[in-house]
């Protein structure tokens, strides 16, 4: 399992975001994870549980998904994800547009 | 001030930050890689199931190889040394990572390995990751190239079933294919199912106990070896 994982390079993100504004606690994180990562956010939710303490002990995490999407480099047309990928017109291969982000967004901290 | 859920509270602040979760990790596969390109090594991260035969194909490129290049191996397992003994034992210099219950290399533990073994002395390194299809996918170890080996025991639908691998693949080795007379496997099938989850697919058949397919699996990474070569020397950079 690969999200706890995850998780830990998360915290350790967020935790020297907070040190360098002085916070006092994390309220919320937001992270994007797309359908062809490789992670699966239910996972990544319950790790995330697992490493919910100090200043992350209240923390609330939103996780926002995209959704995988294809697109032909040359001509910009939508590649349908599920089909061969390549462009039928000008025979590129397609190019990943949405679908494998693992990003931390955003970070919500309470300041004094 | 909380801008983001209206709350107006004063103390909270929110700050975009955009980050890739892994950047470290992507941090230290980039440093890999400027070593491996400016030391002249073509590194090749090759993953697959576990019992894919990725040991084998290794073990069968050292035999066509007959010394005519240098190749090494680091091998990640959870536990044992089991494959790089196997590696050594055709003469191939091997190193072990035992990653205890991690199930994916990362760029670190490539990295620390990289410091006890003899790696510049090589043509071609192969990262023999974890046998796993879903995990070794997301970590970028700083290879030139990822190869994931899949064998004609374990199904069509494989690369249907595991997207992320197979779209990071810049080659699959169909393997065990000496064992197709034996199976009701449909090699056009898997190429489709291929042609669905990678932009550029790109299949070998291979076979470790017959040879077949090994030449031309030697001829793919010489390929790719000089486009290395004639890309140039990554640009210099400070050592952490």
């Amino acid at each position: 399992m690969h999200e706890y994982s995850l998780v830990r390079a998360m915290v350790d993100r967020v935790e020297q975001e907070a040190r360098s504004r002085n916070a006092t606690a994390i309220s919320r994180l937001a992270v994007r994870i797309g359908a062809m990562s490789g992670v699966e956010p239910e996972l990544f939710a319950s790790a995330f549980t697992l490493c919910r303490e100090g200043i992350l002990a209240g923390a609330e995490l939103d996780i926002r998904r995209s959704e995988a999407a294809w697109a032909c480099p040359r001509c910009a047309a939508a590649i349908p994800a599920g089909g061969v990928l390549r462009c039928h017109a000008c025979d590129a291969p397609a190019k990943m547009v949405t679908g494998d982000e693992i990003l931390l967004e955003q970070i919500e901290m309470e300041v004094p | 001030m909380c801008e983001t859920c209206g709350c107006g509270d004063p103390n909270k602040v929110s700050v975009e930050v955009h980050d890739r979760i892994l950047s470290v990790n992507d941090r230290t596969a980039a440093h890999n890689r400027e070593h491996f390109v400016e030391g002249g090594v073509f590194a090749v991260n090759l993953m697959g199931s576990p019992g894919a035969g990725k040991t084998a194909v290794l073990e069968a490129t050292a035999r066509v190889l007959d010394g005519k290049g240098r190749i090494g191996a680091i091998a990640g397992d959870l536990e044992t040394e089991r494959d790089a003994d196997r590696l050594r034992a055709v003469g191939v210099p091997a190193t072990a990572i035992t990653t205890g219950s991690a199930c994916h290399l990362d760029a670190e533990m490539v990295h620390r390995s990289l410091h006890h073994f003899p790696w510049r002395e090589l043509d071609y390194l192969f990262v023999e990751n974890v046998g796993n299809l879903v995990c070794p996918a997301i970590y970028d170890l700083g290879q030139a190239v990822n190869v994931v080996a899949l064998s004609v025991t374990e199904g069509e639908d494989k690369p249907l079933k595991y997207p992320v691998m197979f779209r990071k693949a810049d080659l699959v080795l169909l393997t065990k294919v000496d064992l197709l007379p034996h199976l009701d496997y449909r090699v056009d099938v898997v190429l489709d199912a291929l042609s669905r989850v990678m932009p550029q697919p790109s299949a070998l058949r291979v076979s470790a106990r017959t040879g077949e397919g090994i030449a031309g699996w030697l001829s793919w990474l010489e390929g790719r070896r000089a486009g290395q070569a004639t890309a140039g020397p990554a640009p210099p950079h400070h050592h952490s």
